[in-house]
């Protein structure tokens, strides 16, 4: 249904993209013991390792290649040797995940020629895994540098199996699941009995947990053996459309068939997801579901009288926004204005006239009138002069507490989102209406509680 | 690029640098920064630090020329405060394409300078060159003046690609874009004998409305404070200034030097934090502007302040001292003079058990082992492991260190602060003395470090 229109601007901004290289960056710290490298200037890096810290409040092992004017010019193989001989010194990590940059792809630096070469040069290299991935920042988003990523440890690291394991199912994750989402879909999933191998698992590594002792690479997530396992699974389901190339490599090496599940938000997506559960499992769908369920369908009972026909403004990348976008409107919100990242297929039956690939300006001219915004922190500037609710989604949150463990998915996640929504709207409409402020001095102060009283009976009913 | 290499080399033959001219020419020439690491490299390219140094000129245009990663990745991070403008605040980027890449972006990066001059009207706009137009060879500077020339509005190229080098050559980068097309192009509309200009000081979380109270107090008027919360207009005519304070010294010397150099304005070389260090500031200041031409009496007037102030502070650090007493900090910071900050420290009774000295000069250790005595604890480089293990066997109380080693303190469970660049409070003049002393003893006393620490009552010894 939607229009895609791409931005003609020249100048882009207050952005609401990020670059591909720490996308994937992102996909390897889902990965225990990994150390990922950009290879570019040390500043991709620093940039990268600075936002992640903010977004999640944790130690981010994340390393440079460091490159120069000079050793981009001469090419940089020797950067990649020494930094790959650094790292399992010092940092003696399981596996190490390369991303380019912009700058090492306009030379044209050709790094799986490189990486045979030091091989052959180091023996000593020889047990430590590498996975490469070409993430050029001029093309595409954060998104796709996840899914291009979580495509390549596939290739390079899971193997086909003689024998199938009837329990075990691959869940691969988009890069709009929070460690909490994980989480949340981990404990959905083994309810039927299944046992999932999760792919990135930002749930083992980013959920902000203490560890017993000082690591310089990730401090969990997915193990190499169970990527390697992932071959013997019973299926896979891909966890958002941007897992679906992933999944296909994955059926491709190995002949896993897998399963599309787009959605996680919303009561008929969440349906879906746990009826394919019952299905693949045989197994019937566990009380406590049953139960949420019915707490899900009187959340939105509740809340519809706060959230029908609000004019929403969402900017999010691609798979978050066709899940939020999607659960928004089944509350019957109205899709006023939807700004994306890269292009996708997800945009095509979205409920909005049009979805728009640019940034927070634009986002912002087509939000006036619109009563909520939901975007990453970086919408905090436009929010304040829009004077409208904001509904922090996405990566990243840098000026909240809690990003790592914010649910959405589910039957649980979709319940609180839609009562913290109504309730950010209820707030808003207070403060517009003044009926917290104090009475001015030598106002009656019945004016006061006449107005609070108003609002009571307002939530009642 | 020759133009760069140029400026480079300039800025690493810096005259006013005393750690520079130590060195032997050969080694100069090969600049102050180490050859980085690859694989174990940390900390900001030449682009971040040109970004740093003057992105708060709140009312320009900061507009980055590159692909996405460089601005998307990082707009809105730093702490830099404004009284006026928050124009600085919004990320400008031309977030430059595949298609740029190949057939050049100097179009794009002309229509990027109209556009946000036809939609933002500042009084000038700072383009950033970074890694990839600088190597597929975009005439940055030549594109900035034809836009000058076309559209009649200052249109500043500032050469810092990130691979340059060191976030430090950055710092020095900008400031020659400030020297060569800035400074001097206008006139203030008056000036008094108690103008003066603060170079390297950035009002990071407002430190500098710490200091102008005092100097308001004395008539001293700030003409430019390059660069925090300075606006394009001050900077452009700053050059009218009786006297400088160079605060950062490492970073924006070479602005100081040439300023004197071209414009007869003296400097010197002073720090806010800590007490002694602010009254000698002060006591600079005046000293300067008496000697080009001030009445007398600002010396006295100055002594006055400066009694009353310290012994202000003094009384109000006085609470602390039985709290704090025996108390144990490693600092580790590179930013805030170490010096400065540990005499503040020893003067509530704290022991200062190490400080780093990564950045600091020879004068600096030299001040350091005045205060801490001779075994004083001098870091010069210190793992991430090594901070952990000494914070977990309680070698010391609290850490005070940037953000990126912050999870290393609180993984160990022990108090930590912030002291570097994107700290919340403000820690310059006599009342930031008092502030950080005040947020030391709120750190150290939480009882949450008890709590934290409790073992699960199942857990095993």
């Amino acid at each position: 249904m939607a229009d895609v229109i791409t931005s003609r601007k020249a100048c882009s901004v207050s952005p609401l993209k990020m670059s591909q290289p720490i996308g994937g960056a992102l996909a390897f710290l889902g990965i225990q013991g990994c150390m990922p490298v950009l290879h570019g200037s040390q500043g991709c890096t620093a940039f990268g390792l600075v936002l992640f810290v903010r977004h999640f409040r944790e130690m981010i092992p994340l390393q440079t290649t460091a490159m120069n004017e000079v050793t981009t010019i001469l090419g940089g193989m020797e950067n990649i040797e020494q930094a790959l001989l650094n790292l399992a010194q010092r940092a003696k990590p399981q596996v190490v995940g390369i991303c380019s940059t912009g700058l090492t792809e306009t030379k044209g630096d050709d790094i799986e020629g490189y990486l045979k070469l030091i091989r052959q040069r180091r023996p000593e290299l020889a047990d430590l895994p590498v996975v490469y991935v070409s993430t050029p920042d001029f093309k595409g988003a954060f998104q796709d540098g996840w899914a291009k990523t979580v495509a390549q440890m596939i290739e390079e690291l899971a193997e086909p199996a003689t024998v199938r394991n009837e329990d075990q199912v691959n869940l691969l994750a988009g890069s709009h699941l929070s460690p909490g989402d994980l989480e949340e879909i981990r404990e959905i999933v083994e309810s039927f009995g299944l046992r999932p191998i999760l792919l990135p698992d930002l749930s083992g590594s980013l959920d902000g947990h203490i560890p017993e002792d000082f690591t310089p690479t990730t401090l969990g997530g997915t193990r190499l053996e169970e990527i390697r396992a992932m071959g013997s699974s019973r299926a896979t389901i891909a966890l958002g459309e941007q897992m679906r190339g992933a999944a296909l490599a994955l059926e491709m090496k190995t002949g896993v068939p897998h399963v599309l599940v787009d959605r996680l938000m919303g009561l008929r997506a969440v349906d879906r997801f746990l009826h394919l559960l019952a299905e693949l499992s045989g197994r019937p769908v566990p009380r406590s579901y049953r139960r949420q369920r019915s707490q899900l369908v009187d959340a939105m009972l509740d809340s519809h009288f706060f959230l029908g026909g609000v004019k929403v403004a969402i900017g999010a990348e691609p798979d978050l926004l066709q899940n939020v976008g999607h659960w928004l409107a089944e509350l019957g919100c109205e899709l006023r204005a939807a700004v994306s990242t890269t292009e996708s297929i997800v945009f095509s039956d979205l409920p909005v006239e049009r979805v728009r690939i640019g940034d927070l300006e634009d986002l912002e001219r087509e939000a006036l009138g619109c009563q909520l915004l939901l975007t990453h922190s970086h919408g905090r500037q436009m929010a304040a002069r829009l004077r409208i609710p904001f509904y922090r989604i996405g990566l990243p949150v840098f000026d909240r507490l809690g990003a790592a463990h914010q649910v959405l998915v589910g039957y649980r996640g979709s319940r609180n989102f839609l009562f913290e929504v109504a309730n950010l709207l209820i707030a808003a409409r207070e403060e517009e209406e003044g009926c917290h402020r104090l009475p001015v001095r030598g106002a009656p102060v019945e004016d006061a509680r006449a107005c609070q009283c108003q609002g009571e009976e307002r939530s009642a009913g | 690029m020759s133009n760069l290499s140029e400026k480079v080399q300039a800025v690493f033959q810096e005259p006013g640098c005393a750690k520079n001219q130590a060195k032997s020419e050969k080694e100069r020439k090969k600049g102050c920064t180490k050859q980085l690491q690859p694989g174990a490299a940390a900390g900001g390219c030449a682009f971040d630090g040109a970004k740093i140094a003057l992105q708060p000129i709140t009312d320009v245009v900061h507009l980055v020329h590159g692909p996405i990663a460089c601005e998307g990745n990082s707009w809105d991070n730093r702490g830099s405060k404004s009284s006026d403008s928050l124009l600085y605040r919004m990320g400008f980027t031309t977030d430059i394409q595949e298609m740029d890449v190949v057939y050049g972006g100097e179009k794009r990066l002309f229509r990027a300078i109209k556009e946000a001059i036809d939609r933002y009207d500042p009084p000038a706009v700072f383009v950033y060159q970074t890694c990839v137009p600088a190597l597929i060879g975009d005439d940055v500077e030549a594109v900035c003046q034809a836009a000058r020339k076309q559209l009649g509005r200052p249109v500043v190229p500032v050469l810092s690609p990130g691979f340059a080098g060191s976030k430090n050559l950055g710092n020095k980068l900008a400031g020659e874009a400030l020297l060569d097309h800035v400074i001097g192009t206008e006139e203030p509309s008056y000036t008094t004998p108690y103008d003066v200009n603060i170079i390297g000081e950035y009002n990071l979380a407002g430190e500098l409305w710490q200091v102008q109270p005092l100097l308001d107090q004395l008539g001293i008027r700030i003409l430019a404070c390059i660069s925090g919360n300075a606006k394009y207009r001050e900077i452009a005519s700053c050059h009218r200034a009786k006297a400088a304070m160079l605060v950062c010294s490492k970073a924006m010397i070479n602005i100081a030097r040439k300023m004197e150099e071209q414009y007869g304005i003296p400097f010197f070389e002073g720090s806010f934090y800590g007490i002694s260090d602010m009254s000698e500031a002060l006591r600079n200041l005046a000293g300067l502007l008496v000697r080009r031409g001030a009445p007398e009496d600002l010396l006295s007037k100055t002594e006055l302040l400066i009694r009353r102030e310290e012994q202000k502070a003094w009384e109000k650090l006085k609470v602390y001292q039985k709290r704090l007493a025996g108390k144990r900090v490693l600092l580790i910071t590179g930013g805030v003079k170490s010096w400065s900050v540990v005499s503040a420290l020893q003067e509530v009774g704290m022991e200062i058990v190490g400080t780093s000295v990564k950045k600091s000069t020879e004068e600096d250790k030299q001040r350091i082992k005045k205060l801490m005595g001779e075994e004083a604890h001098m870091i010069e480089e210190m793992t991430p492991r090594e901070m952990y293990g000494m914070l977990k066997e309680a070698r010391a109380d609290i850490m005070l260190s940037g953000g990126r080693s912050q999870f290393v303190a609180l993984k160990a469970k022990m108090p930590w602060l912030d002291i570097n660049q994107e700290r919340h409070h403000a820690y310059a003049g006599y009342e930031g003395m008092v502030a950080l002393v005040g947020e030391i003893d709120r750190a150290l006393h939480n009882p949450v470090w008890q709590e934290v620490r409790l073992p699960a009552p199942w857990a095993e010894e």
